[in-house]
């Protein structure tokens, strides 16, 4: 039984790591949806500023210059994508499909360029990263059964980043539903006509989604590089930005849903490492792609409208072209 | 006249050379901000595609994939479709010709097992694309999502299936037994020498034939046909296409179905011309580099057929840019990519402004 509860923590633990980089980049795909922008490209921007965060943590060792810098690269991809998609009134998914491409491939040619190495930077040491924290207390609550454990494995030791992010779900939520930016953000998602005629900018609000979303893409990036893991590797996103997008439909636009999609998608990354190999009684062997691939089959029978019904923000992905 | 009319010729050919020309000027930056002179590297890439037989004939055979994924794209965009899916489609099409391949009686004749592993590639191509296609007509669902979220199915299922099923008994890494020799596609240097010349080896195979065919029979079928009507006027006007009795939920599926068994081609130079089994990401890249194909083609199959070569040009001579300098990889290819999509496609108005202030007055005179 013990043996149980503690398998169960620690899969819930790496739980917790494993979707901190989904709430980050589901959530900055939440401001540009609900702008009436669709975010494709949030896997390019988490690959970016992976890389740009491992390179400045390594150059200037502090893993806090490489949070910056991390931000400052996904913001221009950001922009980048705001021009195509908001100025020049291009196709979103398009200008998303080349920002992933493009973060693609400058992250090889950049590793080979700077470190001379095919698509991995050097390994960061101790303080070059983010650590772990030991919250206070620790001594004290391990006494107690089950809830020493709890509060040892599962709520106290992740890195700052991890509280961050489950931090940044309630403000999210409070910014979207109880600002005035929010109403205005929503409204622009949904009927940009009424917004430009009440005298606002859609183009300004698009942009300040879009640029939000930049800076918490580069945040979840940089953990990924410098605060799960101690280096870059190639292609080390390795789709999260596409489970983030799933999340966020399976969310259905709504920061506390896509939190819980979110955590969802990440308990089952982690117990698919954890099943590897496991023969588990009556069901067997659970093939671990199968467990890879269930939030891609989730969406799309959540799209397609089997359970429930995902629908999107009305001007999603729509230019607005301002009648003259 | 309307002043749109008028200005047709920048908007169709002024507006795409501009983008281009643009897209080839980002990637002499990105050259030059990693310390390589572009002028060099465009000589060793020239050079590298053309300057020997074997190069032309690699050129050519990463030529036959961009062809066919860029085909896959360009057929979905006429509909107005966004067929992100190539990547997902290539690998499952390679799937359904590995098995014709594997499974077939290899004492059959060629002439008959290579046209069904073509079959194969088309059909599995297809199978891919038919259930995004089908929920987005008829279950409203986003066809771009879906086919991004297959695109990971595809690999999770292609790693379950070689490891778990298809792999070869006794054999460590990830990939079918030999296809029998009845169903490779005869290399084009074997052809030639049966013919008496001699030319230097490559993997250039006779897919290449297949796939300028194909370009020809989709051009036809876009053009010439009563279903290709029906497509192109549906991406142009859907409520026009519903008006002259077109159902746009059906040409949602077809058009997805034949998108779909191009990009199932791939398989065919890869697995039958030049692997002869099946391996894990045999596809990779061919999807999205379709994208830039088709945006830099126009969408046409003459355009695309030029477009495709260029990128062939670009994979080739990108190996032996990357055997010459220190400085650069053969990915230097996947960023040309991504700066074609951006410009060509994102970005694509972004003269027309400036375009339109400076010619309409001098049109206007005339």
């Amino acid at each position: 039984m013990n043996d149980l509860l503690l398998n169960l923590i620690l899969t819930l633990d790496a739980s917790f790591r494993v979707c901190t980089p989904l709430i980050f980049a589901s959530m900055a795909g939440l401001f540009a949806e609900r702008s009436g922008v669709v975010d494709i490209g949030l896997e390019g921007k988490l690959l970016m500023s992976a890389f740009i965060a491992a390179s400045a943590a390594s150059f200037f060792g502090s893993p806090w210059i490489g949070l910056l810098f991390a931000i400052f690269a996904s913001c221009i991809f950001a922009m980048i994508h705001g021009l195509a998609s908001i100025t020049f009134k291009g196709n979103q998914i398009v200008s998303g499909v080349a920002i992933n491409i493009l973060a693609s491939g400058l992250t090889m040619i950049l590793t080979l360029a700077w470190f001379k190495s095919g698509g991995i930077t050097p390994t960061l040491k101790g303080d070059e990263r983010f650590l772990s924290i030991t919250l206070p207390g620790v001594d004290i609550i391990d006494h107690i059964p089950i809830l020493g454990v709890i509060y040892r494995e599962l709520i106290s030791g992740h890195n700052i980043l991890v509280y961050l992010a489950f931090a940044t779900v309630p403000l999210v939520w409070w910014v979207v539903y109880r600002t005035r930016f929010g109403l205005r953000l929503r409204a622009v998602g949904e009927n940009p006509k009424a917004v430009d005629t009440a005298g606002l900018s859609v183009e300004g609000l698009r942009y300040k989604a879009l640029l939000i979303g930049g800076i918490l893409c580069g945040i979840g990036g940089a953990y990924i590089a410098i605060a799960h893991n101690a280096q870059f590797t190639k292609e080390m996103t390795a789709g999260q930005g596409f489970i983030a997008l799933a999340a966020l439909i399976f969310g259905k636009w709504h920061p506390y849903r896509v939190l819980a999609a979110c955590f969802l998608f990440g308990f089952l990354d982690a117990l698919a490492v954890r099943l590897q190999g496991v023969v588990l009684p009556v069901i067997g062997e659970i093939p671990v792609q199968l467990i890879e691939a269930t939030p891609y089959i989730l969406t799309v029978i959540l799209l397609a409208g089997f359970i429930g019904k995902a629908i999107p923000p009305k001007a999603s992905a729509q230019p607005y072209i301002k009648e003259l | 006249m309307t002043r749109d009319r008028r200005l047709s010729w920048i908007n169709g050919l002024l507006l795409p050379l501009f983008n281009v020309l643009t897209a080839f000027l980002a990637t002499a930056i990105v050259f030059i901000l990693i310390d390589v002179n572009p002028i060099e590297a465009t000589k060793i890439l020239i050079y590298g595609a053309f300057g020997y037989e074997e190069g032309i004939g690699y050129t050519l055979y990463y030529t036959t994939n961009f062809i066919f994924t860029g085909l896959a794209v360009a057929v979905a965009f006429h509909a107005g479709l966004f067929n992100i899916g190539g990547e997902g489609q290539a690998y499952i099409g390679g799937l359904g010709t590995a098995l014709v391949a594997l499974y077939i009686d290899p004492t059959l004749s060629a002439w008959l097992i290579i046209p069904l592993g073509i079959s194969g590639g088309l059909l599995f191509g297809a199978m891919w694309a038919i259930i995004p296609a089908y929920l987005q007509a008829y279950r409203g669902s986003h066809i771009v999502i879906t086919t991004i979220m297959f695109n990971f199915l595809a690999s999770a299922l292609m790693v379950y299936l070689l490891v778990h099923v298809l792999r070869e008994v006794g054999q460590m890494s990830p990939q079918s037994k030999d296809f029998p020799d009845s169903a490779w596609i005869p290399f084009v240097h074997d052809v030639f020498a049966g013919m008496g010349y001699k030319i230097a080896e490559s993997p250039l195979n006779l897919s290449f034939i297949v796939a300028l065919i194909f370009s020809a029979l989709v051009w036809f079928f876009l053009w010439h046909t009563r279903w290709g009507f029906a497509i192109r006027a549906t991406g142009k006007s859907n409520d026009a296409a519903v008006y002259s009795g077109i159902n746009p939920k059906k040409i949602i599926v077809v058009t997805m179905c034949i998108s779909g068994a191009l990009a199932g081609l791939v398989g065919i130079n890869e697995l039958m011309g030049v692997q002869h089994r099946l391996l894990l990401d045999f596809n990779y890249g061919y999807g999205f580099g379709g994208i830039a194909v088709a945006l830099m083609g126009r969408n046409h199959p003459i355009g695309i057929i030029i477009a495709a070569l260029l990128f062939g040009i670009l994979y080739q001579g990108g190996m032996d840019l990357a055997f010459e300098m220190q400085n650069v990889s053969r990915h230097i290819i996947v960023v040309m990519q991504g700066l074609v999509i951006l410009f060509c496609g994102g970005l694509e108005y972004l003269y027309r402004p400036v375009l339109i202030r400076f010619l309409a007055p001098i049109e206007a005179s005339e």
